[in-house]
């Protein structure tokens, strides 16, 4: 029965965690280029420096003593995200939605006080969601405002795109969906829909929850397959761009989708992981060999989405 | 070289060199590779026990030496209070305690480890000749019953030993006979062996008192038995007073040979001395390298067995480190089962080591219920990290106290050993697990929690085999083989076994 699965999973081209760490993460991304995604303050920043569109930053509280600049720094905004620096997997992100004078509220109307913010950034600075408990810096951006094409295909959050990028080479991509189990988080394991997306339209495979596969949105009941991500070549582009301001060889690229500014990079993963497999029903495998086996390197951000557009149809396999 | 190819001959070289050392040890040093070929083992403890009067006391214990067919291995003495010296004489090691002033029952302890030896038990000469024993002044009556038993028993005897045989049955029949009038004096009694003594000092034959114990597992409480032994002019032998049949007894170890008595105490009355055993079934390698003088080879020279026995025991949980390691390579890359903290599991199995497998896992479940649910409160009350962390600690600690006093009261001894959990550890996992379920939810929280105590239980069984145990500790060699396995593992690409579920919606 084992050996039938894995003789299932090989042919299907599915790569497995530890070939992923192995063959593509150890070998691929340098551990030099890690510090760089794995804050994603300086992600930002250094997205900002190569002119990549990302959601605007609105201040920087790096030390205790920087929490009194909070109300501040807060003061204009009607909506804003605060996020830890080095929180992994999502972890730790403070949404407001709308406010009331000292009155926070978050996108599920709770509400929060003046106090209670500062709390949590500086629970956030103390490094309660950054990994082995490491002091972090909190930032504060704009709240990015879906696009309305997507606010159909999610409950309350943001739904983000993930494309995952080899050697500059865009070759697979995901919409994950809140629902109303993920509690509005973009989070696969907490029940968010990952809808696989072709690579060369943006369109969408098929979608899943909890590893099982679904037609329609858990909450909004929308149908998935009539998905279609406007404006995809440039999405492509900004993944590519991660590859070249980054230097990681394997890295996943978080876009959303904001109404007025269009897609936005969000965040680079140096260790994607391997559920976009299971939303697209796709191994990556080949398509990975496919860019180790060329010759040429080197190319152009256009030349190699042209690559991807022409070789990882998701109707041809490729081999 | 490709760094694949360097870890394949690094494995190589590791694996081979572990095995092949190991092999060499077990062929050429005759190391068994299996925890068979036991020795018994014999833990000894003499009980003194007095009742001081609230004067100057001296205790003063003739201690047994190795013999021909035991070796003392170890030696310890408790005796909390008590000045403590041993004496070296001419021919006996003897221990002291003394103290100044002291009233009530008193107890003392001194404890050895024993090992059969196999050489056969012939008891060889004794260090010096002994002097005849004192005699004992004794009434013309009982002078002339002793004259005819020695005359009786030198008619019916053709030499020295025979004529301690006969002399001895004469000496019980006397005795079993209650009209005649008995060589002991009932006033003050004096042991078979002590009379046999003064009759064979009579009949001027070399003779001394053999004080010994009859190796029993699991007994309390017995007392020395008192056995004779006298010198033919040529060698010594070993006769029982009361049998008086030659030879030593089985399983008995000599404690004293000659002397003037096993006990000596002043300052006290009533003193009391008690033999306990439990027998030990050890590896007679380990027995052999307790003592060997003149290692045979660097091997054993540069090696574990010649830090000092503690140290060594220090040791023997160090190596089994790796296999617990061992383990959690084995589920994380090959099963792809998720734990809270990478080698949490290694160090909770080394306290389920301490704790026992059923009531470790009992009151580790319990510690981190009940540390999530304070944790849980002190969420609400917006503290900061490291205070957090610390309360968490703090409570664990004090957990830690309350079970192990209850556990005390009920009688339960065995909790006592929970101290033996990696608090700080503890707290973290709280923490994380805790954070986990804010994040993601109960059932993330119990699919780590089940996964690190999973694969703690199973490195707790690897750890705790006898066999592997017997091997990291006498091949330290071999962990260059596991050391080799798990480079090699860190180069496995193949699928983890959750993975053929998990992908398994991607091949519809």
């Amino acid at each position: 029965m084992w050996i039938k699965r894995h003789k299932k999973l090989r042919k299907a081209g599915v790569l497995g965690l530890n070939e992923r760490n192995v063959s593509y993460i150890s070998r691929y991304n340098k551990r030099e280029n890690f510090p760089l995604v794995d804050n994603k303050l300086k992600t930002k920043k250094a997205a900002t420096a190569v002119k990549l569109p990302v959601p605007e930053l609105l201040g920087v509280i790096a030390s205790p003593a920087q929490l009194k600049t909070l109300p501040a720094l807060l003061k204009d905004h009607q909506s804003f995200v605060i996020k830890p620096a080095r929180g992994s997997g999502g972890k730790g992100i403070l949404v407001v939605s709308h406010r009331e004078g000292e009155q926070f509220f978050k996108p599920s109307g709770a509400l929060l006080t003046n106090n209670a913010i500062r709390h949590y950034v500086s629970n956030i600075l103390s490094g309660v969601y950054s990994l082995g408990g490491k002091p972090d810096v909190a930032f504060i951006e704009t709240l990015v405002h879906g696009d309305q094409v997507l606010d159909k295909y999610s409950h309350e959050g943001l739904p983000d795109i993930r494309i995952i990028v080899f050697q500059g080479f865009p070759v697979m991509a995901m919409l994950r969906c809140p629902t109303s189990d993920s509690d509005g988080k973009a989070n696969l394991h907490q029940g968010a829909v990952g809808v696989g997306l072709d690579i060369t339209c943006g369109t969408a495979l098929k979608a899943v929850q909890n590893d099982k596969i679904i037609s329609h949105h858990p909450d909004t009941g929308v149908k998935f397959s009539d998905l279609a991500i406007p404006n995809w070549r440039k999405l492509l582009q900004l993944a590519g761009h991660c590859h070249d301001f980054t230097e990681l060889g394997y890295l996943g690229c978080d876009i959303v989708l904001d109404k007025t500014r269009g897609p936005l990079i969000l965040e680079v993963n140096a260790r994607p992981g391997l559920f976009i497999q299971i939303a697209s029903g796709i191994g990556l495998r080949s398509r990975l060999q496919n860019i180790e086996n060329l010759v040429q390197k080197d190319w152009h951000v256009d030349s190699r989405i042209d690559y991807a557009l022409t070789h990882f149809s998701s109707n041809t396999k490729t081999n | 070289m490709s760094s694949r190819a360097q870890v394949y001959l690094l494995a190589l070289v590791f694996i081979s060199a572990g095995i092949g050392l190991t092999l060499y040890k077990n062929v050429a040093l005759n190391f068994p590779l299996s925890p068979g070929s036991l020795t018994r083992v014999w833990d000894v403890e003499a009980k003194v026990t007095f009742w001081a009067t609230q004067q100057p006391i001296i205790v003063d214990l003739a201690l047994p030496q190795s013999q021909d067919a035991y070796q003392v291995l170890d030696e310890t003495f408790a005796s909390s209070g008590y000045g403590f010296d041993i004496r070296n004489g001419d021919e006996q090691r003897r221990a002291t305690w003394t103290r100044r002033n002291a009233g009530g029952q008193q107890t003392l302890y001194y404890k050895l480890k024993i090992a059969r030896q196999g050489a056969s038990p012939a008891p060889s000469a004794p260090p010096t000749a002994t002097q005849i024993p004192d005699k004992l002044i004794w009434t013309p009556a009982q002078e002339a019953t002793a004259a005819t038993l020695i005359t009786q028993a030198r008619a019916l005897s053709a030499n020295p030993t025979s004529f301690a045989t006969q002399l001895l049955k004469l000496l019980k029949q006397h005795e079993s006979i209650k009209s005649s009038h008995s060589l002991n004096d009932p006033r003050k009694r004096i042991s078979q062996a002590n009379l046999a003594l003064q009759l064979l000092s009579r009949a001027e034959v070399d003779s001394h008192i053999v004080r010994g114990i009859s190796l029993a597992d699991r007994v309390h409480n017995q007392t020395a038995t008192e056995l004779v032994e006298i010198y033919d002019g040529k060698n010594w032998h070993i006769v029982d007073p009361v049998k008086a049949n030659f030879g030593l007894p089985k399983d008995f170890f000599i404690w004293q040979r000659g002397g003037d008595s096993l006990l000596q105490l002043e300052g006290g009355r009533r003193s009391k001395i008690r033999f306990s055993f439990i027998a030990n079934d050890l590896p007679s390698k380990n027995i052999a390298l307790m003592h060997a003088e003149e290692p045979n080879s660097a091997l054993i020279d540069f090696n574990i067995y010649s830090l000092p026995v503690e140290k060594q025991a220090v040791f023997k949980l160090l190596l089994l480190v790796p296999i617990g390691a061992l383990v959690v390579v084995l589920f994380r890359v090959l099963i792809g089962i998720r734990t809270s903290g990478t080698f949490m599991p290694v160090l909770i199995a080394m306290a389920f080591m301490q704790t026992t497998l059923l009531t470790g896992v009992g009151l580790l479940t319990a510690l981190v219920i009940v540390g999530l649910w304070i944790r849980s409160y002190l969420s609400q009350l917006d503290l900061l990290m490291v205070s957090r962390i610390a309360a968490v600690l703090i409570v664990v600690v004090i957990l830690m106290a309350v079970f192990s006093v209850i556990s005390h009261k009920l009688g339960l001894d065995l909790m006592l050993n929970m101290t033996f959990f990696p608090m700080v550890i503890l707290a973290w996992t709280i923490e994380r697990l805790s954070i986990t379920w804010e994040e993601d939810g109960a059932r993330e929280v119990a699919v780590q929690g089940l996964g690190s105590l999973t694969v703690a239980i199973v490195a707790y069984l690897a750890m705790t085999n006898a066999l592997v145990g017997h091997l990291t500790y006498n091949f330290p060699e071999l962990l260059l083989a596991v050391l080799g396995i798990i480079l090699l593992l860190g180069q496995y690409s193949g699928y983890r076994l959750n993975e053929f579920f998990r992908f398994q919606s991607a091949l519809e």
